[in-house]
This record gives C-alpha cells, structure tokens and sequence, in this order.
C-alpha cells in the first residue's frame, strides 16, 4: 500500500515536472530561470487580475520567486514606488511631473483601459447621457424616477481619491464637476463590483476588465463602453495602465515587465478585458 | 529573596512607566505632526466646515458626527442585551446552559472584525435596504448593528465577571424574601456590580470608536453630516484609512492627525468620565 503511493507520488511530481518544462521552454517565462527572490507590487486596483495571472504563471514556472500583489489605488502605488516601499507601483493615470521629478520614476504603460458606469443588472436604466450622469454625480438628479425608472433613490458610489479610476471618471465622463457628499465610498474596484451587484439601486463604475454578467455597464451617449469600443477610440473615458518603477527597472521588476510587455503579456492583457499596446 | 523581590519591582515598575510613557508619547507625536495645521489658523475651519478637499475645504465635523453617532447607537443597541446575556450566564443559569453561551461569547471574541464586515456587507446590508427601501442599506443603522456584536462579548465578559463578585448570601437572602429575578437583577446585583459594568461599558465604548474596518467596510463612508440613522456616514478612523491610502504630503493628509487627536481626546474624556462617575457613587 505504502510502495504504492510513493509510486503515484513519484509519478505525479514527474508529471508536474515535465509539465512545468513544458510551460517554461515554451514561453516567455524562460527568462526567470535561476531568478530568485521577493517581488512586491502594489497600487492601481484595475491592474490586478492581469498581475495576479502574471505573477502565478511565473511562480509556478520558478517556486523561488515570490511576488507580493497588494492594492491601495494609483496614489499608493507611486508613493510607495517613491518611498521603496515596493518594487513596482502601478497607476491607472500618468504620474504627475511633479511625481515623476520628485521620486525619478519611470513609467511603462502596457495597455489601456476603459472606466465605464455601471449599475446593477435588475436596473432596467442602461442608458445615460453625459449631462445626466454629471447631474446625478453632483447631486442634481437623485431618484431613478427621474430617469424613467423606479421611484427610488439612486445610491452613487465613487472612489476614494488615490483611485486613478476615479480621477479618469471625474475628468473624462464628468467633466472635473463635482462628486455629491452623500456618495458612497468604496476602496477598489473589486469593492465598487460588489457593491454595485448587491445594490439594485446603485451607480459606480469601473475599470471595464472588469466588467461580467454581475454587472451591467451603462451606455453613455448611446455609446456602449466595450473593449470595441474603447479601441475604436469612441467611447472616450479610458485610460493607460501603467507600472511604475523608481529609476529604470532592473532585476525581477524589469523581468516583469517585459513580460506584461512581450506578447503573451499583452495577450494575457487582452483576454482580462484590456486592450494591448504592443 | 530579597533580590528576587527588587528585579521583580524593577520589571514590573519599567513596563508600567513604559506603557504610561508610550500613551502620552501617542498624544504628544499627535499634537507635534497636527502643528504645521494649528499654526495656520485652520482649526476651525476643519472642526466645523464640510469636507470638500476640491473646494479647498477640509472639515472633519461629519465624521466627528459619524463616530458619536455610531459608536453611540451600537453601544445603546448592546449595553441591555448583554446585560441580559451575563444575567443569565451567571444567575438564572450557572449551570450547562450558562457555561455553554459564556463559551461562545469566549470564542466571539476570537473572531478578526474583517469576517463581522463581510457578514455585515454580504448579510446585513441587503437586509437592511430591503427592509427600509431607503438608500443603499450602507448606513449608520447597520454599521452600529455590527459593531454591537462586535462589542458585545467584552461588555458580556465584564458584566458576568462582576456579577459574580456579588457576594452569595445577599442572593441567597433575596431568593429567600421572594424576590423575582428582575428584582434580584435590579435591586441587589446591579448596585453591587455597578463598577464593573461602568467599566464594561467604557471599553466597550472605546472599542466602538476606535474600530475602523466595520465602519470603513459597512456605514457607506459618504462625507455630509448624517440626518437619519438610515444614511450613510464615515467615522474618523475610516477616514484615516482612507486618506492615508491616498497621500503622504497634502493638505488633507496633514489633517488627519487632527482627526487622531480629536479621537484621542473623545475616548479620554470618555473614560475619565466614567472613572470619576464611578469614584463619586462609590463614595
């Protein structure tokens, strides 16, 4: 009995073996090989399912490298990029010059990405205009009864202000006006998700990666935000997606990197729902 | 002997001067960052305007507001069950039943309040909303709900633990003039008890306020004074949380050392409040 399961354990550890080769002298990852050490990353919320997948990818291809993925948004990212907090900071919006001069960063930008409105499937209102939305953020139009739907008080929620997601909401689709004090808070984008699938009377939005069926994303001058239509350069409140490092990046974050930019990056990136740069 | 005596005043001497030293160094640290804000006059400015960074405003009133409110309403919502939960723990049912639900409030108090947020998110929000139809149930009303649970097994420990120092023959003597159990409760083991459940009630209080993931996960965080236990608020630590996630060097980071002392010196008043309420009636 005892044999036996040595056996099948040694067979299994072979399988994953050659499986793992197998990953490894196929792709990008090769790049890795003999590489050990820690990998912290950290900021933008949007970034993170394509991090994560790079990351379990290359730490399953090389046991001894660990990557660190924590989220905080934009802000926290380049602060903590500055400070050495990390090794990698990524943004949802350009660093400022300022930012740039004071912690010599360096950008890289591995694709761009649309911030849609969204609301809760139930809501039968999937449509808005550009004034509505801004109306509705500021405070103006607080009842969905207004907009045709039912007589019930819109819940808005936004994001704290390290959020590049937010800002690129705020300048693009509502045109730097103002965010009404009863908003709700949330602090990612995986939180706006939820808490707009949990709330049929709900407003947000959110980076359109991560946009599925618990959400519905809210046409904006009957231009449906969509990976086509981001691409297309129609719908116009989209964004780079930026990784940032202090000084040009060396050791793993620059491995790293070239990895979201090589082409099974940028593919990885275009299946999460971005669109490429490369 | 003797020796052994001296190390062990000296020990424990130094790590009573050492935590005394570390609270008022807490208070110190505070006011030293807060006063780059105090110089410019602003203090006023942020106790009573609104909060609107954009605007150039960066009032901490609302979440001033939203912390009594909510550290206030969870206290009131916990203080007579728990109560009534040590009550029987420790007099109408010492035996299996009692040992049992003290038990559990000992395995309560075990639980990290990030799993009390989830419940509070993915349970009790929904309920609420759908039971108000009002706003997104991310409310005063739920985040006080929550943060009672929370509180409950330190006011429920405290409470049984003095309950039990009420000395035996003056319960044998009510049970024999043929009192009830709310007289025994009323009459005889609350104005024994009467410290340690003020002292029940002070930390339970001061764990209300300085709880911040609840509050930050669960009450909606939104930034206007609050005009119903329905709408949404933000607590002072939730604010810390949030702005310090944000910035490092503007100005609204520089006034949440404002919102630390302003927390600071509420939970002091508070608990010298009740220090000097309960020397004053044990008199």
């Amino acid at each position: 009995m005892n044999k036996r399961f040595i056996l099948i354990k040694c067979l299994m550890a072979m399988t994953v073996i050659i499986f793992s080769y197998g990953i490894c002298s196929a792709s990008g990852l090769d790049a890795f090989k003999g590489e050990k050490g820690v990998l912290r990353i950290s900021g933008g919320t949007a970034h993170i399912p394509v991090i994560m997948e790079v990351a379990k990818r290359i730490m399953t291809a090389n046991p001894d490298i660990q990557i660190t993925i924590a989220g905080g948004g934009s802000g926290a990212g380049i602060k903590q990029v500055g400070e050495g907090l990390v090794n990698i900071g990524n943004s949802g919006r350009l660093p400022t010059e300022i930012e740039v001069e004071k912690y010599n960063l360096v950008i890289y930008k591995w694709a761009i990405d649309g911030v849609a409105p969204v609301v809760n499937p139930k809501n039968s209102i999937q449509k808005l205009s550009s004034k509505e939305l801004q109306d509705i953020y500021s405070g103006k139009i607080t009842n969905w009864k207004t907009l045709g739907g039912e007589d019930r008080s819109i819940n808005i929620y936004t994001r704290d202000k390290s959020s590049g997601t937010r800002e690129v909401f705020w300048k693009k689709a509502l045109g730097k006006g103002d965010i009404f004090g009863r908003a709700n808070f949330v602090a990612s984008n995986g939180a706006m998700k939820s808490a707009v699938t949990n709330d049929p009377y709900a407003l947000g939005y959110v980076s359109v990666g991560y946009i599925d069926n618990s959400v519905a994303p809210v046409s904006l001058d009957n231009v449906a935000p969509s990976l086509d239509t981001v691409k297309t350069g129609e719908y116009k409140v989209a964004r780079g997606l930026f990784s940032n490092t202090k000084g040009t990046a060396t050791g793993l974050a620059k491995k790293f990197i070239d990895y979201l930019l090589s082409s099974e990056g940028q593919k990885l990136a275009a299946e999460k729902g971005f669109i490429p740069v490369n | 002997m003797l020796f052994k005596e001296n190390i062990a005043r000296i020990v424990f001497l130094s790590a009573s001067i050492l935590s005394a030293v570390a609270t008022l160094l807490i208070l110190g640290f505070m006011i030293l960052l807060s006063l780059p804000v105090l110089e410019t006059g602003m203090i006023w400015g942020i106790l009573t305007d609104p909060w609107s960074p954009d605007h150039g405003r960066f009032g901490i009133l609302a979440m001033i507001v939203g912390t009594v409110y909510i550290s206030s309403f969870s206290l009131l919502i916990s203080f007579p069950i728990s109560l009534g939960c040590s009550f029987f723990i420790q007099i109408i049912h010492p035996d299996s039943p009692g040992r049992f639900l003290k038990l559990l409030v000992q395995l309560m108090t075990a639980i990290p309040t990030v799993i009390y947020g989830f419940v509070g998110v993915f349970l009790l929000v929904p309920i609420v909303r759908k039971v108000f139809s009002y706003g997104s149930g991310m409310s005063i009303l739920s985040a006080s709900l929550m943060l009672a649970i929370l509180i409950s097994p330190t006011m429920i420990l405290f409470f049984s633990q003095s309950f039990a120092r009420v000395p035996k023959r003056f319960l044998d003597a009510t049970e024999a003039l043929g009192a009830t159990s709310f007289q025994k409760l009323f009459y005889v083991i609350l104005p024994n008890a009467w410290t340690g459940v003020f002292t029940g009630l002070v930390l339970a209080f001061g764990r209300a306020m300085g709880d911040t993931l609840i509050a930050l996960m669960i009450s909606g965080n939104s930034v206007v004074l609050p005009s119903s236990i329905l709408d949404s608020a933000r607590t002072l630590t939730a604010h810390i949380a949030m702005i310090i996630a944000a910035d490092f060097d503007s100005i609204e980071f520089k006034t949440i050392f404002i919102c630390g002392g302003v927390l600071y010196i509420m939970t002091s008043c508070g608990i010298l409040l009740a220090r000097f309420s309960v020397k004053k009636r044990v008199r």
